[in-house]
């Protein structure tokens, strides 16, 4: 679809969003594991949850341009009258950003794992956990992002909405990686990580177009 | 011009329209009709509420009053009209990090044409031969009929223009006068906001529209 081709392009020409993002995502890894002191055992203990909230964070930090740009320069005004609906275009937007602001960070995970001092079994969950689990990241933050885009300081509302929203991917992504001792396998927390993205996905475009339509009102 | 025309009559009308902008009333009791076949003029000062006209019945601001779209005698649903109507207003919504070609093949995406015509488009807004050229370089007439130059790749029966020869040269005012005669006379409406004459030529079906005349 037309949009996902614009808006990668856009991403790429408007020159190293991405990098900055991947910047920052290792820049937690590497922040955290300074700050806790090098003990093994309590990183080991820690790196699902810091690799989650460095995720978590990173995803937050490109959403502020997300619609905001668009807004700006007029294009949602036309979008209203494009031949696609507006859900589709939101869709569209949510492949894109999970595209740009998402995989990185999963190709970048090996690198935190090395930072993080975990093993391999480890490192293969956590890859799967994010990928089950940073779309409904994205499609949450894009939402919250389409509800501020007409407020002069969206960019930092829109995280502070989604914040609580996010509560269950990170329950779910951390027991994904290391299940809490008792509750058996990390199998249920999968299930339930793919069930919120398939979710958020499903969901958020109508609520995006909505807050969209209603932008300029 | 594109002499193929459009299917079905179209018909717009605006009966009681008023429109209030941070609580202040623009204008109020405006009327008019226009059809397939015409052009309406909207004139009026600064601030008599030409581009919140335009706003209203583009569907991005809400209306106050009946504003109902026919096409062949059969009135149509917001869904319906809104994939009838290009808007070019204020705001370009040109990517400046894509090349001139891209841009129109975004909006050609978006609003269901295909892309063939787009290096004929650029040629006919004098941008011929800057397909790859990137838009930000682009001067502010320039970025101007970039903007209206959306206006050729994909034809629909409804354009709302909001000043459309602000900023362009006089070759350019005479190109946006001739645009607007084209889409009359293939049957399609144009509502234009200015300030500026638009010289249509003669035999063309003008309405003119007063804002601001208490």
């Amino acid at each position: 679809m037309a949009i996902i081709v614009r808006d990668i392009r856009l991403t790429l020409r408007s020159g190293g969003s991405t990098i900055t993002l991947l910047a920052f995502f290792l820049s937690v890894g590497v922040i955290i594991p300074i700050a806790v002191g090098p003990d093994k055992e309590t990183l080991a203990r820690l790196a699902p949850a810091i690799i989650w909230i460095a995720a978590l964070l990173s995803t937050l930090l490109g959403l502020d341009r997300l619609f905001v740009a668009d807004h700006e320069d007029g294009t949602n005004a036309s979008l209203h009258h494009a031949s696609i609906s507006l859900e589709a275009i939101s869709f569209a937007k949510l492949i894109v950003h999970w595209l740009v602001s998402a995989l990185p960070l999963i190709v970048a995970t090996p690198f935190m794992a090395i930072m993080l001092i975990m093993d391999m079994p480890t490192l293969l969950r956590t890859i799967a956990a994010l990928m089950l689990g940073t779309p409904a990241l994205v499609a949450l933050g894009a939402f919250g992002a389409s509800i501020a885009v007409t407020l002069k300081r969206g960019g930092v509302l829109a995280p502070i909405l989604i914040m609580p929203l996010a509560v269950p991917v990170l329950i779910f992504g951390v027991s994904a990686i290391s299940p809490a001792p008792g509750s058996g396998t990390s199998e249920a927390a999968f299930m339930f990580l793919g069930a919120l993205s398939l979710l958020a996905f499903a969901f958020t475009p109508f609520a995006i177009a909505l807050a969209l339509r209603a932008a300029h009102e | 011009m594109s002499n193929k025309g459009f299917a079905g009559q179209i018909r717009l009308n605006a009966q009681n329209l008023s429109c209030i902008r941070g609580e202040q009333e623009v204008f109020a009791d405006v009327a008019f009709q226009v059809s397939g076949g015409e052009a309406l003029i909207v004139r009026g000062a600064n601030g008599t509420g030409k581009s919140s006209l335009l706003m209203c019945l583009a569907g991005l601001l809400p209306v106050n009053g009946n504003v109902s779209w026919q096409r062949g005698g059969k009135s149509l649903t917001k869904p319906e009209y809104f994939e009838l109507i290009h808007f070019i207003g204020h705001l370009n919504a040109i990517k400046n990090e894509l090349t001139l070609a891209e841009n129109l093949q975004f909006w050609s995406a978006m609003f269901g044409g295909d892309s063939t015509p787009i290096a004929d488009a650029l040629e006919r807004a004098n941008l011929g031969g800057l397909d790859t050229y990137q838009a930000g370089h682009l001067s502010a007439g320039q970025r101007h009929r970039l903007s209206l130059a959306r206006l050729l790749v994909t034809p629909r029966p409804v354009w709302l223009l909001d000043e459309p020869s602000s900023a362009l040269d006089q070759q350019g005012d005479r190109w946006v006068a001739d645009l607007i005669q084209g889409q009359i006379s293939s049957g399609g409406l144009a509502v234009v906001a200015t300030h500026r004459h638009i010289a249509l030529g003669t035999g063309a079906n003008v309405r003119t529209l007063e804002l601001g005349q208490l």
